[in-house]
């Protein structure tokens, strides 16, 4: 689990040039962490190439904050 | 309707030769080099093996930290020609101290930045992406990142510029094209200031296979780098790509003056013509180039002897060089030997679509200064002219008006003639 919330952290540091501190659980794309549309469809790719994972687009509307992103990938990877 | 007047009250530039126009100048005064071997990618398989090159490096050396310009984030997402086209806007907002703060400011001040191949870069490594892994993997900024008018549209949102936003297509005219139709956009009343000029990033391997194809670029001195743009020369065998970003600000003459802005000079002409001849050859008689500067002085209504110097399209291929010559001694007739005309592509390159706009900044500095900038490596003219080409070292010389040729695929021509404020 921590292992899949780094590496999910890792890449939302690089995609959205943010602070580490500011990625936590609750934290929405969106909303806190300066994302746009177009930034939300890259991160899902991002992770989708960093966990070899598909996210097809109704799942990827559900993927809204970083405990989003860990929960799904966490299930995704099981 | 009355045309208003246009002046350009700052310069902004990313070049070979360095960044910012203070820097950039003294460079091609002292008559330096861009060129270089090309060594981030396989060049060993291609005919033209060099490129004149940015120098990456500190801004207050006068080289380019692409971060100070724009963020690292926004970079990722798009091709170097919106970086550098960024650099060389806010470089020639700041020096020409404009800022748009009101609402009717910002309404009243656009941006014309164009691109001669825009996005080719991002478009060759993208189209791998697809082979290789497929659609799914093609990013959500793929195509806002390579379109030519980004370079605009990033601009207006970084600076607040909500007036007209529009772009250039027109091959190596392109810059030249940009800041002649800024420059009508506010003599029309659309607009009080433009932010205006060209960007281009082509230094990649797609881009070099082409041009060299196309039999564009030199191929014969791929171990002297330095010496492959010479313009005029006997021995010159095609164009160096070249890479960075030209932007000026235009601005409504009477607009200047009540913020007491510093005036480089004024868009007195603007000519426009086509070939109607060949895809990439020039008309042998070189009627195209001949009626874009015909146009542009009868729209400034000055007589050809007037213009004290010519910044020549000038690229160094063997056919172009001396039809452009040619059209300049027809127009010119017996003031010829007054006259001087150099090309800075022999120290800069050939920046493509930013070519017309840095080689503006360049006619502009010329008129500042009072001295014409050099054609480096002219060694030995090819054909015998009364024009002075100022081979090797600048030539100082009394600069009131400045003539500036663009041409480009296509049979496209564009010129620019500036002339002092007194």
């Amino acid at each position: 689990m921590s292992d899949i919330a780094d590496r999910v952290r890792k890449i939302v540091v690089e995609h959205l040039n943010v602070e580490a501190e500011k990625v936590t659980e609750k934290a929405s794309f969106m909303d806190d962490l300066g994302a746009d549309s177009l930034d939300q469809v890259e991160l899902v790719m991002a992770f989708e190439e960093e966990f070899g994972v598909e996210i097809p687009d109704d799942a990827a509307e559900s993927i809204q904050t970083f405990g989003d992103a860990v929960a799904f990938l966490s299930k995704a990877t099981e | 309707m009355t045309l208003r007047r246009v002046v350009v009250t700052g310069l902004g530039i990313v070049s070979p030769l360095g960044v910012g126009h203070e820097t950039v100048w003294a460079n091609i005064l002292a008559s330096k080099s861009g060129a270089q071997r090309v060594t981030d990618f396989q060049v060993d398989d291609l005919p033209c093996q060099i490129a004149c090159r940015i120098p990456m490096g500190d801004t207050s050396e006068g080289k380019f930290n692409p971060d100070d310009w724009m963020e690292a984030k926004e970079q990722r997402k798009v091709d170097p020609f919106i970086v550098y086209a960024m650099a060389a806007a806010t470089q020639a907002l700041r020096d020409s101290g404009y800022e748009a703060r009101t609402l009717e400011q910002q309404e009243r001040a656009g941006v014309l930045i164009g691109s001669g191949i825009g996005g080719i870069g991002g478009i060759y490594d993208a189209s791998i992406v697809l082979n290789e892994k497929g659609p799914r993997r093609i990013s959500p900024f793929f195509i806002p990142g390579r379109l030519i008018n980004l370079a605009s549209g990033y601009v207006s949102i970084e600076h607040g510029l909500k007036g007209p936003n529009h772009s250039v297509v027109t091959a190596c005219s392109t810059g030249a094209h940009a800041i002649g139709d800024a420059a009508r956009l506010i003599a029309l009343d659309d607009a009080d200031v433009m932010v205006a000029g060209g960007a281009e990033s082509p230094v990649n391997r797609l881009s070099l296979a082409g041009f060299a194809a196309c039999r564009a670029l030199s191929t014969g001195f791929n171990d002297a780098p330095e010496k492959g743009s010479r313009p005029y020369d006997k021995d010159r065998d095609g164009f160096v790509m070249g890479e960075g970003a030209g932007v000026v600000i235009l601005e409504e003459y009477e607009h200047a003056k009540a913020r007491g802005a510093h005036i480089y000079g004024e868009v007195i002409g603007y000519g426009l013509s086509g070939d109607a001849h060949h895809i990439t050859a020039p008309a042998e008689d070189g009627n195209g180039g001949f009626r874009s500067m015909s146009a542009a002085i009868k729209r400034a209504g000055i007589a050809p002897a007037e213009i004290d110097y010519i910044n020549a399209h000038g690229t160094s291929t063997p056919l172009g060089d001396e039809i452009e010559l040619g059209a300049v001694t027809r127009l010119l007739g017996d003031a010829a030997s007054n006259a001087v005309m150099s090309s800075t592509k022999s120290a800069v390159g050939h920046l493509l679509g930013a070519a017309g706009a840095v080689e503006a900044i360049f006619s502009l500095l010329a008129m500042r200064d009072n001295t014409a900038p050099p054609t480096i490596n002219l060694d030995n003219p090819s054909v015998e002219t009364a024009i002075n080409l100022a081979p090797h070292k600048p030539v100082a010389k009394e600069i009131n008006v400045a003539l500036s040729n663009s041409f480009g695929f296509g049979g496209t021509n564009a010129s620019l003639i500036f002339r002092k404020v007194k």
